[in-house]
This record gives structure tokens, sequence and C-alpha cells, in this order.
């Protein structure tokens, strides 16, 4: 690295910039397309030069859209709002099931926890469909097809096992000594986890949970099996937005935009913690 | 027994045994573990049946039928070969994007955290929303990349509405999401290994291609057959992005297993051969997940021991 000649530099220095231009492209390219009308966008060579508009925005807040033809309801808004609700409350759900989980396999060896903990993880590498499709037939029976209980119920599979994982690393992190040293002073097994191991891999938790809710949030699958358009979240929401409205290039582009802002502010927010979620506590950051 | 374990659970809080404490706080981990196990077991079932929603008076076990009429159908073998191909060329491509660019950014610098964090973007969008952006970006019509396409002489590329580049498309996707997930990893590893050997070898002069192939390599093996492994299980997987892009089409060029499964389920409601492909793919993934599961354990055990 001490002796670097000035054409390296260079080389590197171009190298990066291609890297940079080839994954930013596409964001800042759908960024600018929504802050166009239809007919900048059509125009060719594109134009990296406009005038903003805020009319496909507009459009989708107010979920009317006017075109020649006439007004075309679009339902996007709700997409978003259920995007929200089902990672929110799915996240929450795992939560509340997986860190007791965590906690008791991280300090207890008891008989089939590895079991259970392996069985979570390789489901995680199985095929969705495997699961999903079986599933339609059984909802459709049990009354749970285009539900939200029927699909937070689902969503346990996306959240569950890395919520397990990674706060179960974080549990073990912790000295067993810290916690003993607090039992020996009369306090029960739930004060001791309250008081001293929760708010320990508080952190740990917290960077669980934003992972989930990213990899809830950016599900496709799930719901374009099981929900129906009233359910759907804006990734499948957003499929059906393009079919539907034709050629209606800046709105589609603007929800877009709405439908990962959300995940990239967050990612960009928790990224200390990214590395270590994403491999399963198994690469430190 | 119990109820010597009973009174150690200490004079205060819940008197819940030692021994049962354990299950009672996996008892919710555990039901899901159900809850995913029987759909699979029904899938299993339903693979071993002549199942078509269509016609569910028909409905009956075939045994093995489902299985063996794979052997003569090209559309299997075409699912297969597809399947292979994009997770082959996805995995290879992204493994060294990934390592080049973590070689580029291991220096901690301001800059090169930002580029690195910067380029957890298009890891995070989604990517049936990353298909759809490129979706537009290739549009025949106005996409920015066809009119970029037409400047360098290709004046009619039909990008993924074309079987002859359709591949070439969302393998271009999956590397544009997927490629920050291995350099981050790469990158993590890069930065976590001892500075002794490298400082050595520049003491001794040692050429640098021999430093990368003995030394940075060899050390890097586990980070990078973690990483491809974890790409490796989700390529071949991959539905998302083929199935916003393309469907799958055009005709049958991309129909790799999770999508011609899902096509044969809701076009063709031949729930049996849905059934029996996902049984395939879940084999493969689970000899490929072992692997996987042996050397991320390794891995991990060492991270934790470095913590």
């Amino acid at each position: 690295m001490e002796h670097t000649s000035l054409l390296e530099r260079i080389l590197r220095g171009v190298a990066l910039t291609l890297v940079v231009v080839f994954f930013m492209f596409p964001i800042a390219w759908i960024f600018m397309m929504s802050f166009q009308t239809n007919e900048t966008i059509l125009r060719i060579p594109p134009q990296l030069i406009f005038e903003p508009t805020l009319a496909n925005y507009t459009a989708l807040i107010t979920g009317k859209l006017v075109t020649a033809a006439g007004t075309l309801d679009i339902a996007f808004m709700r997409n978003l709002w259920n995007s929200v609700f089902l990672s929110v409350t799915s996240v929450a759900v795992s939560l509340l099931l997986g860190v007791p989980a965590a906690y008791a396999f991280a300090r207890h060896k008891f008989r089939g926890s590895e079991d259970i903990a392996f069985t979570l993880l390789s489901f995680k590498f199985a095929p969705a469909l495997l699961v999903l499709l079986p599933l339609t037939l059984y909802f459709q029976k049990l009354g749970l097809a285009n539900t939200y209980i029927g699909l937070i119920w689902v969503y346990q599979l996306i959240c569950l096992p890395l919520i397990l994982w990674i706060v179960r690393g974080y549990f073990e992190d912790i000295p067993a000594d810290i916690e003993y040293a607090y039992r020996i002073g009369g306090h029960s097994w739930f004060a001791t986890f309250r008081k001293i191991a929760l708010p320990l891999a508080g952190p740990g938790i917290a960077a669980a949970g934003l992972l989930a809710f990213i990899f809830a949030w950016n599900n496709f699958v799930f719901a374009l099996v099981l929900a129906s358009a009233d359910k759907q979240p804006v990734t499948v929401g957003a499929l059906a937005f393009i079919t539907s409205s034709g050629i209606q290039y800046g709105q589609i582009s603007a929800a877009i935009v709405l439908s990962i802002t959300p995940t990239l502010a967050l990612a960009l927010y928790a990224q200390r913690y990214l590395v270590e979620g994403l491999s399963l506590g198994a690469v430190k950051g | 027994m119990t109820a010597a374990t009973t009174q150690r659970a200490g004079p205060s809080g819940f008197r819940i045994s030692k021994r049962v404490l354990p299950y009672v706080l996996s008892l919710p981990a555990l039901l899901v573990c159900i809850g995913i196990l029987i759909p699979f077991l029904t899938s299993v079932v339903y693979s071993f049946q002549r199942y078509r929603l269509s016609q569910p008076w028909a409905r009956q076990f075939n045994w093995g039928d489902n299985y063996i009429s794979f052997f003569t159908d090209p559309k299997f073998w075409n699912t297969l070969k597809v399947s292979l191909l994009y997770a082959g060329t996805t995995v290879v491509l992204e493994l060294l994007l990934g390592l080049a660019i973590a070689m580029l950014l291991q220096k901690r610098s301001t800059l090169n955290n930002f580029i690195s964090i910067m380029l957890l973007m298009p890891l995070m969008t989604a990517p049936a929303l990353a298909a759809l952006m490129w979706k537009l970006m290739t549009n025949p019509g106005f996409g920015v990349l066809s009119y970029l396409a037409s400047l360098i002489g290709l004046q009619d590329f039909r990008w993924a509405s074309s079987p002859s580049t359709a591949l070439f498309t969302v393998v271009l996707v999956d590397i544009w999401v997927y490629t920050p997930f291995i350099m981050i990893l790469l990158l993590a590893g890069l930065r976590s290994l001892p500075t002794q050997p490298f400082e050595a070898a520049a003491l001794d002069g040692v050429p640098r291609s021999f430093v990368f192939f003995r030394i940075t390599l060899p050390m890097l093996t586990p980070y990078i057959l973690t990483a491809t492994l974890f790409r490796l299980l989700d390529s071949i997987q991959q539905f998302d992005i083929i199935y916003a892009m393309t469907q799958g089409g055009p005709g049958d060029t991309l129909t790799v297993f999770q999508v011609e499964a899902y096509l044969n389920f809701f076009q063709s409601t031949n729930v049996g051969r849905s059934a029996a492909l996902m049984i395939i793919l879940w084999a493969i993934t689970y000899f490929l997940s072992n692997i996987f599961i042996k050397n991320w354990l390794r891995l991990r055990e060492r991270a934790r021991g470095q913590a």
C-alpha cells in the first residue's frame, strides 16, 4: 500500500468512479424521473435538465390520477400503509416471541434446543414457495386467506429466524457471571432477564429488529401469493400499478421512490449493524 | 426431583422449574417450526399426487409419476438448466466484482467508508422494486439504458423482452442488488485480517500478486465461502427479480424453479407438478445449506471469540 504509483492511483480512482456510477445511477435516475411529467420522460434523448414537478407525488397521495382519458383511482397509499402495518406488526410479534427464545438458546443448553434453532435456520434457506403454496390452500380452509393475521403469521418465517440468531449471538456475548452475580443477590430469573440481559443486548435487539423490518418490507413473494389488492404491500402493489396504469411512468417512479425510501433510510441509519446482521452474526462489522 | 429444582428457582418471582423454563421460552419458536413443517410435509404429499385444482375429483396418489415424468420433460430440463446458469453466473460475477470492490475500499478513509455505505443502497432496495426500476430504464420507448445502448451501436437492444438477452438483463439486476452483499462481507473480512503477514511481505519485497494469492486469498477463504454459499442458496431460488421483470418469459426463457412452480400452481393449476419441483429445489438447497451452516458456524465461533 505504501508505494502506490500515480498511474495506480488514477486507475483506482477510475474504477471507484465506475463502481459508484453503476450502483448509484438507477436510484438517482428513478428519483429524477419521479419529478418529471410523462412528456419530459418520453423525450429522446433523455433530459438531464427539466422543470421539476411534484404532480406525480400529489397524484399518489390524493389517490386521483388525472389523465387525458379521465380520472383514475390509485390505491398506492393503501399499499404503503399495508407495508408499514405488516412490517411493524410482524417485527413486533417476532421480537416478542424471538427474544425470550434467543435468551433460552443462549443461556440454557437443553434437549432439542439446537434442533429447533437449526430447523428455523434451515427453513430460512428453503424455497419460500415450498411452504407458501400448500399454505394458500390451508389458508382458504381456515379463513386466513387475505387477512392481516395470516400475513403476519407467515411473515414470522422471515423475521423470526433472523431475530433468533442475531439476538442469540448478542446474549452469548454477555458474560454469564454478571447474571449469576445478580441472581445470587436474590433476584428472580425474570428480574435478571429484564434488568441485566435485555439492556445489555439492547443494541443487538434493535439492530435485529431494524433488519427484520427491512426484510419484511422488501418481501415480495409472500404477499404476492397470499394477499389480494387491498392487503398488498408496496412491492406487490407497485407491480400491479405498472400494469394497471399503463404509461404513467412519472407516477410509477414516484411510487418506487416512496417504496424504497424507508428501507434505504433505515439502512443508512443502522449501517453499523448491517454486516453482522446480514451474515447472521458470522462476520463482525 | 421437580420439587428440588423448583426450590432452587429462587425466593422471589416466578417459580418455574429450571428444567422447564427454556422450553417455555422457546415454545413460540417451536410452534413456528411446527407451523412450517406442516405445509412442508403437505408439499411432500402433494408431490406424490396427481392433483390439479381444475380437476379436484381426479386427485389421487400417483406415487413417483410427477418425478419420473421430469426425466422426459424438456421443460423440466430447461428449468434446471436456467436455474443453475442463473445461480452460477450471478454468484461468480458478484464474487469477482464484490472482491474487487472490497479491495478497492479496504483502506479505512472517510471517502472509502462513505462509498461503502452508499453501496448498501441497492442491497436495501426490494429486489422486486429493483427489477421495476431496471424495467423502466430499459423500456424500448424512453428507457435511458436503451438510449445509451443505441449510442454505442446497439440500435435494437431488447433487454429483457428478447430471449437472447433476457438472462443477461436479469443477471445484471441481480448483480446490481447483491454485489454489495458480498462486498460488505468481504470488506469486513479484509479489515479483520491480521496485519503482520502483510507487513512481513512488504519488508521482504514480495510481489503483490504473490501476496494476493498466497496470503490474502487463503486468509479470506472462510469469508468468501460464507458469502458465496449465502448467495448461492438465495440465487438458485431467485423469484422476485425474474418474476417482476419478465414473469419467466419471454416464452420459457427464464422459468427458474420457483417461477416455474408458481406458474404451474397458479396458471396450469397443476399442484402435483409444482410441489414436486419445489421438493427437488428443496433437496438442492438442503444439500447446499448443510455445507453452508457448517462453514458459517465455524466463522461465527471465530467472530464470537474475537468479540
